[in-house]
C-alpha cells in the first residue's frame, strides 16, 4: 500500500487523470479533447514513475505524446468533423443501439465474473513479478523482448513492414514533370556544361 | 521437446528463407525499377519452389522458440499444399497484372509476406504466434485486395475487407484474452490441459465461442461470410484466386489445429452432452452448406458465384472437422487438396475470360464457348462437374470422405443435409455448363496465354485422374492427421 508523500501524489495524478479522461469524452471541441488526452497521458506516465517503472513512463511520453497525439491532431485538422450535425441528427439515431450493446457487454462481464471463481484465476499466473531491486526495468523488458519473445518481436516487425509497404503501394503516386533536387547532379555540374561564353560584338546585342 | 537453438532454426528454415527472400526481393525491386515486376515475380516463384523442396525433403518434427511453432507432418502437408497453390497463383497472375496495370514489384513481395504469415499460422503453437501470424497474413491481404488502386471496386473491397477483418481480429483477441484469463496460459498444450481437467466455466465458453467466430470469419463460413462475395468480386482476379486457395488452406489448417489440440481435449471428459465447439462447428457447417447452395442460384457474376461456391465447400470441410476424429481430419486434408485443385482451375479459366473489351465476369459472356474455345470449355466442364460432386471426379471423393467421416462419428443428419445442398448447388454449376455447351456463341475470347494453359491442364488432369492420385494422397493425409492428435 502507498503511504505518505507517495500516496498524496498518487491520488493527485489519478484524480487529474480521471478528470482529464472524462473531459476527453464530454468536451465539445475535438481539439481540446486531444489536448486533455495528452494531459491524461502525462499523468499516466507520472503514475508509472510512482510505481517504479521509469522506462515505461518515458516510453509512454515519447510514443503517445510525441507521436500518437500529434497524429490525432493532424487527423482532426484534416478531417474537419462536423460536430453539430453529428450531435443533432446522428446521435439520437445511433445512441440507443450503442447503449444497448454496452449494456449487453456489461451484463455478460457481470455474469462471467459472478459465475466463475475469480480467486482461483489469480493463482493461475504463469510468471510471478520479479523483484525490482534485483533487476532494472529496462533490463527486464529487454530480456523479455529480445530473448524470450524475440520470435514474436520479429514477426511484429514484419507486420509493421507489411503495413508500410501497403500504405506506400496504395497511396504513392510518381508525378511526372516535378522538378526534384538531385544533389549528385548538382555536384557533378562543371563550368563546361553549365556556362556558355559568347563573344558579343558591341552595338549589336544578342 | 526443448532443443538447442541451431536445431530449432534448422526446423524453420523454410520460414526464414521466405522472410529473407521477401526482404531481399523488396530491395531488388526498388533498385532495378523499370521491369522489376517480371523479375521479382519469377524470383518469388523460385523462393517458393525452394521452400517446397525443403519442406518435402526434411522429415524432422519438433517445436521452435518455446512452443511458438509446431513442425509436424500436419503442418508440413498443409504448408506444401499452401505453397503450391501460391506458386500457381503467382504464375497465373502475370498476364492479368500487366493488363490491369497493377504490375508493381510490391505485388509478389506482399504475396510472399502473406505466405509467410500463412506458414506461421499453419504451425502456430500458442495464441500469441497465432494472432501475430494471422495479422501478418491479413494485413498483406488487405493491401493486395486494394492493389488495383485506380479501380473503384478494388478499393471498396479493400476497405470493406479491412474493416470487417479488423472486427473479426478484435473478436478473436477478446476470445484469446478470455481463454488466457480463465486458464492462465497461452500455449495450446497448456490450455488443453486446463480444459481437460476442470469443468468448462461460462467465461471459458465465451472464449471458445469468440475464438471460433474469429477463425470462422477467416474461412468465410456462415454466419461470418458477409464480406466474401463483395471482396471476391471487387479484388483483382489473381488476388481472389489467392484468397480462395492459399488463404483458405492456411485458415482451415489453423482452425483444425486449434479445435483438435486445444478445444478437442474437452471431448475426453465424460459428459452427457456434446462439447461446445462441436455444436458450433456443426451449426456453422450446416448454415454454410445451405446458404452457399441457395444464394449462389441468383448470381450472374462468375466471381460472386465462386464466392458462394467456396462458402458451400467450407461447409463440407467443417463437416469433416465436426467429426473430430482422425478420419475427420484426414478427410479435411484430402478435401482441401481437391478444393485447391478445383479452385485454381476455375480461376485460371476466369483469368482467361478476356475478349476485345477486356476482362469479363458475367456468366452470359460464356455462352457457346465450346464453338470458340473447346479446350477451355472442356477443362472448365470437368472443374464444374467436380465442384458439383459428380462421381469419379475429384470433388466426389472429397465429399465422400468428409460425409463418410461425419457418418462414422454418428452425425447422419449432417451428412444428409450435405448431400441435399450439393444437389441444390449442382443447379448453378450445371447452368454454367449448359451455357457453355448449348447456347448461341458470343464474342470469342482472346487466345489463352501459355501459363494459364499450364495451370488449366494440371488442375484438369488432377481432377479427372484423382482415382489414381488418391491412392498415394490418402496415406499421406492420414499420417498428417495422426500427427495432429499426437500432441494431445
Amino acid at each position: 500500500m502507498l503511504s505518505g508523500l507517495a500516496a498524496v501524489f498518487f491520488y493527485l495524478f489519478s484524480f487529474v487523470m480521471i478528470v482529464s479522461a472524462t473531459t476527453v469524452v464530454v468536451t465539445r471541441n475535438t481539439f481540446h479533447s486531444v489536448l486533455f488526452l495528452i494531459l491524461s497521458f502525462f499523468n499516466a506516465a507520472a503514475l508509472f514513475l510512482l510505481a517504479g517503472a521509469e522506462f515505461l513512463a518515458i516510453v509512454l511520453l515519447v510514443i503517445y505524446v510525441g507521436a500518437v497525439a500529434v497524429l490525432f491532431l493532424f487527423v482532426i485538422m484534416m478531417l474537419d468533423v462536423d460536430l453539430i450535425t453529428l450531435r443533432r441528427y446522428r446521435m439520437p439515431r445511433y445512441a440507443p443501439v450503442g447503449i444497448l450493446a454496452g449494456i449487453v457487454l456489461l451484463m455478460e462481464l457481470i455474469v462471467v465474473f459472478i459465475s466463475s471463481n475469480v480467486v482461483q484465476m489469480a493463482n493461475n499466473l504463469a510468471y510471478p513479478t520479479p523483484d525490482i531491486a534485483m533487476r532494472s526495468n529496462t533490463q527486464a523488458l529487454g530480456d523479455i523482448l529480445y530473448t524470450d519473445y524475440v520470435f514474436y518481436f520479429e514477426i511484429a516487425g514484419l507486420v509493421l513492414l507489411v503495413a508500410m509497404i501497403g500504405a506506400i503501394t496504395l497511396t504513392l503516386r510518381h508525378k511526372t514533370g516535378v522538378r526534384r533536387q538531385s544533389i549528385a547532379e548538382q555536384v557533378a555540374r562543371m563550368p563546361k556544361t553549365s556556362i556558355e561564353i559568347r563573344k558579343i560584338e558591341s552595338n549589336k546585342g544578342l | 521437446m526443448q532443443t538447442d537453438l541451431i536445431t530449432q532454426l534448422i526446423l524453420c528454415v523454410p520460414e526464414i528463407m521466405i522472410a529473407t527472400g521477401a526482404l531481399a526481393l523488396l530491395l531488388t525491386g526498388v533498385f532495378i525499377r523499370g521491369y522489376s515486376y517480371t523479375i521479382v515475380t519469377w524470383l518469388a516463384i523460385a523462393v517458393l519452389v525452394a521452400a517446397v523442396v525443403l519442406l518435402a525433403t526434411s522429415p524432422c518434427d519438433g517445436t521452435v522458440f518455446g512452443d511458438a511453432l509446431i513442425i509436424d507432418a500436419f503442418s508440413r502437408f498443409s504448408k506444401i499444399l499452401m505453397l503450391v497453390s501460391t506458386i500457381a497463383v503467382l504464375v497465373i497472375s502475370m498476364s492479368c497484372a500487366r493488363a490491369e496495370k497493377f504490375d508493381k514489384f510490391e505485388f509478389p513481395v506482399l504475396i510472399l509476406l502473406a505466405t509467410l504469415g500463412m506458414m506461421l499460422m499453419i504451425s502456430a503453437g500458442n495464441m500469441l504466434s497465432l494472432y501475430l501470424s494471422l495479422e501478418l497474413q491479413s494485413l498483406a491481404l488487405y493491401a493486395l485486395t486494394a492493389i488495383n488502386r485506380d479501380n473503384l471496386r478494388s478499393t471498396e473491397a479493400g476497405l470493406k475487407y479491412f474493416i470487417l477483418g479488423s472486427l473479426s481480429s478484435g473478436l478473436l483477441l477478446y476470445g484469446i484474452s478470455l481463454l488466457y484469463g480463465y486458464t492462465g496460459y497461452i500455449g495450446f498444450a497448456e490450455i488443453a490441459d486446463v480444459i481437460a481437467k476442470q469443468r468448462i466455466q461460462p467465461g471459458l465458453m465465451f472464449g471458445i465461442v469468440f475464438v471460433i467466430a474469429g477463425l470462422a470469419f477467416k474461412i468465410s463460413a456462415v454466419p461470418f461470410h458477409m464480406w466474401t462475395p463483395d471482396v471476391y468480386e471487387g479484388s483483382p482476379t489473381p488476388v481472389t484466386a489467392f484468397f480462395a486457395s492459399a488463404a483458405k488452406v492456411a485458415a482451415v489448417a489453423l482452425m483444425s489445429r486449434v479445435i483438435i489440440s486445444v478445444f478437442g481435449a474437452s471431448v475426453t471428459v465424460v459428459s452427457d452432452s456434446m462439447p461446445v465447439w462441436q455444436k458450433m462447428i456443426i451449426f456453422i457447417a450446416l448454415a454454410s452448406m445451405m446458404l452457399g447452395a441457395f444464394a449462389g442460384i441468383g448470381q450472374h457474376n462468375i466471381k460472386r458465384l465462386m464466392a458462394y461456391s467456396s462458402i458451400t465447400h467450407m461447409g463440407y470441410v467443417l463437416v469433416g472437422l465436426a467429426a473430430g476424429t482422425v478420419t475427420g481430419i484426414q478427410s479435411v486434408i484430402i478435401y482441401m487438396v481437391i478444393y485447391v485443385a478445383m479452385t485454381l482451375g476455375c480461376f485460371a479459366f476466369i483469368l482467361a475470360m478476356n475478349n476485345h473489351d477486356g476482362y469479363v465476369e458475367n456468366i452470359y459472356d460464356l455462352a457457346g464457348l465450346i464453338r470458340n474455345n473447346p479446350f477451355m470449355t472442356i477443362i472448365m466442364t470437368i472443374c464444374l462437374f467436380s465442384l458439383a460432386g459428380v462421381p469419379m471426379l475429384a470433388g466426389f471423393f472429397g465429399k465422400w470422405h468428409t460425409l463418410g467421416a461425419a457418418v462414422g462419428a454418428g452425425f447422419v443428419p449432417l451428412a444428409v443435409v450435405g448431400i441435399l445442398s450439393s444437389v441444390i448447388a449442382a443447379f448453378y454449376y450445371i447452368r454454367l455448363i449448359r451455357l457453355m455447351w448449348f447456347d448461341e456463341p458470343k464474342a470469342p475470347f482472346r487466345d489463352v496465354p501459355i501459363d494459364l494453359c499450364l495451370v488449366l491442364i494440371l488442375s484438369g488432369s488432377f481432377i479427372l485422374f484423382y482415382i489414381f492420385f488418391g491412392i498415394w494422397i490418402s496415406p499421406w493425409a492420414e499420417q498428417a492427421a495422426q500427427s495432429l492428435f499426437l500432441m494431445l
